[in-house]
């Protein structure tokens, strides 16, 4: 017989035994990236420009950034090319929003899986940041051709990259698990996610530098959990200095969201199949 | 050697929507309107007290040991699929716990796991990994559920174009191949061509014969048989009966025919002609439900009349499970006469030898005056032949007719 024959597994009515235990994660690490696969796969099936089109979408949005915010508004940045500039911060931006948004969906769009077959709730929308990751690699090769375009120069900088990503990651799970679960409870969020994401976005210097900011007013950015991530890994980029306050206190913050979208998906998941 | 499966107080509630009654005047409505998001919110947080509880499942007790194979039966509605979601850790349980050894991997509803767009191959991975195993586990497996699905050439092909055939094929396969300590197979076998049935029937078998727990819900009552060594019958939420397969079959069929049969031929005949039971008993054992391979049986119809019957006739019609009608034995035809003075009445039919096979066979009855139809009911009883030599996996081999047959040679 399998070595699972020793696993013996307990389900009772206690809602504070967490459903999936970390080994039992462990023994479903595969399903996360199986499920990445799928969700890439169903993309682009029936597509004619396939892969393509993860391209084509951030470029067209640059562009459009740059004729806008650049050419028309004449927002400044930072003495790089605007097109570096902004392409830097939506990469960023664009792994968290479009994360946090199939993430807050995934639940209900797996309903026939939720409500048929038992597997760890959390790595539905694991998986969906999983693709934000991929989406997140392909714009980075992109950013990569930009910077040759400009004949500038990459900074050492980038080592420290890994480290925003993992602090990006770490909000976008947190924010990702409570939508999905609060979403499964109360559709209205399904309408909220794009509006929020979408406010929370001019909230960010994403397409505008800190500097833009007036120096009275720049402490708000700080109350913005997303701010030293978007600024770190631009920075990154472009070879700026780093906000050593500012990386603490979104860290800070960014723990504290994954902590309380761990518990309150944890707490939630047990109603899933009743409610979906 | 300790149980597969440990079930404990298990119990089950959910709430079911209460209509929330509209306003009566202009300020009323006005007013509803207003509190309306509030009285949502409650009920989506499943803190409104207004709604009702209903248990679907309550209160079951259960130990099931490695090996064994059980078959649940019960009328729609009565908690059967709640327990199997419980046991599959889809939904948690209000009260009560589940303990249970090793891998468990549940056939709840055809192609659960599957994605429309991708193609077959892509759909064993993804639901090898739903079910927790690693990408080498199911390569290794991979041989075996193509060819037992029987879809080599659309291996490859999305399975939105399967035909429901293929697709049901594909994910009981899987399900089967995974390996799992305890495997859930909820009325998966109602789709699918008859082969193909046996098929399944066959595999479940060989899981069961390797020492893996095997739950099957089902109302193919001879699959059930077939299949399971013990039935638990569930009835409104809870065990009603739990015991060897076959006397749980017999007790559930005769309740659940009775019930009916006594209502339906009242209003069949305006009340002319009510049928009490109709049931076939083993001559020598004197069991209800089912007669062993060639003895002889009775059949005994129980009723009453309004009124005197002058040229009553009674016909039974014997079928076999797929319904193709076996035989007739008409009172009138072999003209034996029968008397219906009104009131109650009981009616025996004796067979000498019952010349079936081992399974399963229904009874149509109609019952005449002269030549006029009083009352006819459809499968107004089932019973079993049942053999305990023969091999179950070949039971559909041999046709339902029973000869008495030798063989000899070699002839010189």
């Amino acid at each position: 017989m399998t070595e699972n024959t020793r696993i013996t597994t307990v389900i009772d009515a206690d809602v504070n035994r967490p459903m999936a235990s970390l080994a039992e994660l462990r023994l479903y690490r595969e399903l996360v990236w199986v499920m990445v696969q799928r969700d890439i796969k169903v993309r682009y099936k029936q597509t004619v420009l396939g892969l393509a089109w993860a391209i084509i979408q951030p470029v067209t949005m640059m562009l459009i950034f740059t004729v806008i915010f650049s050419r028309l508004a004449g927002i400044p940045s930072d003495g790089f090319p605007y097109p570096l500039f902004v392409f830097s911060g939506m990469l960023a931006w664009n792994f968290f929003s479009s994360s946090v948004s199939t993430a807050g969906v995934s639940l209900v769009g797996s309903s026939n899986l939720v409500s048929k077959v038992y597997f760890p709730r959390i790595i539905v929308p694991l998986s969906s940041i999983g693709v934000g990751l991929i989406d997140f690699l392909v714009g980075t090769l992109v950013l990569l051709v930009m910077f040759v375009l400009y004949a500038q120069s990459l900074s050492l900088n980038l080592i420290l990259l890994p480290f925003f990503m993992a602090g990006l990651a770490l909000v976008s799970i947190g924010m990702g698990s409570w939508l999905a679960a609060v979403t499964v409870t109360y559709r209205d969020f399904r309408y909220v996610i794009p509006y929020m994401l979408q406010i929370w976005m001019y909230l960010t210097p994403v397409i505008y530098p800190v500097s833009f900011v007036p120096e009275n007013w720049r402490w708000l950015l700080y109350l913005n959990p997303m701010f030293a991530w978007i600024n770190g890994i631009r920075a990154c980029f472009l070879g700026q200095e780093f906000d050593v306050t500012g990386i603490i206190v979104s860290l800070i913050m960014s723990l504290l969201i994954f902590v309380c979208g761990m518990l309150y998906f944890n707490k939630a998941q047990r109603r899933f199949a009743d409610i979906i | 050697m300790k149980p597969a499966v440990i079930v404990n107080g298990l119990s089950k509630q959910y709430l079911l929507g209460s209509e929330i009654i509209a306003g009566q005047n202009f300020r009323e409505m006005l007013a509803g309107m207003l509190s309306a998001p509030f009285r949502k919110f409650k009920r989506l947080r499943g803190k409104d007290e207004t709604q009702e509880a209903f248990w679907a499942v309550q209160d079951i007790n259960l130990e099931i040991q490695p090996g064994e194979v059980v078959g649940i039966i019960g009328r729609n509605g009565a908690g059967k699929s709640t327990l199997f979601k419980l046991l599959s850790r889809i939904t948690t349980p209000t009260k009560g716990s589940i303990t249970y050894r090793g891998r468990m991997a549940s056939l709840l509803e055809v192609g659960t796991g599957f994605h429309p767009e991708l193609t077959g191959r892509e759909n064993i991975y993804l639901n090898g990994a739903i079910m927790g195993l690693s990408r080498r586990e199911i390569t290794a497996r991979l041989q075996a559920i193509v060819a037992f699905a029987e879809i080599d050439q659309f291996l490859d092909t999305p399975v939105k174009r399967y035909s429901s055939g293929m697709y049901v094929r594909l994910a009981f396969s899987v399900a089967a191949h995974l390996d799992a300590d305890i495997l859930l197979v909820d009325e998966v076998l109602a789709v699918g061509d008859f082969a193909f049935q046996q098929k399944c029937l066959g595999k479940m078998k060989e899981v069961a014969s390797e020492g893996r727990t095997v739950l099957f819900i089902s109302h193919n009552m001879a699959a059930v048989s077939r299949l399971c060594t013990r039935g638990i019958w569930i009835d409104k939420g809870s065990i009603r009966m739990d015991s060897d397969i076959q006397s749980v079959l017999n007790h559930y069929e005769s309740e659940f025919l009775e019930n009916d049969l006594a209502d339906y031929s009242a209003s069949a005949s305006e009340g002319a002609v009510r049928l009490q039971s109709v049931s076939v008993l083993d001559a020598s054992s004197g069991e209800a439900g089912s007669v062993q391979i060639g003895n002889s049986c009775r059949v005994v119809v129980r009723g009453s009349a309004r009124q005197p019957v002058n040229n009553i006739n009674l016909a039974l019609g014997l079928y076999d499970e797929q319904g193709h009608r076996l035989c007739l034995l008409d009172s009138e035809h072999s003209g034996h006469h029968l008397e219906c003075r009104g009131g109650d009445f009981e009616y025996v039919c004796e067979l000498d030898m019952l010349n079936l096979t081992a399974g399963r066979y229904k009874i149509n009855i109609a019952i005449k005056d002269g030549r006029e139809l009083v009352l006819a009911v459809e499968r107004v009883t089932a019973f079993y032949v049942v053999d305990p030599l023969a091999a179950p996996h070949r039971m559909n081999e041999f046709g339902p007719v029973l000869i008495n047959y030798r063989w000899s040679g070699p002839k010189a």
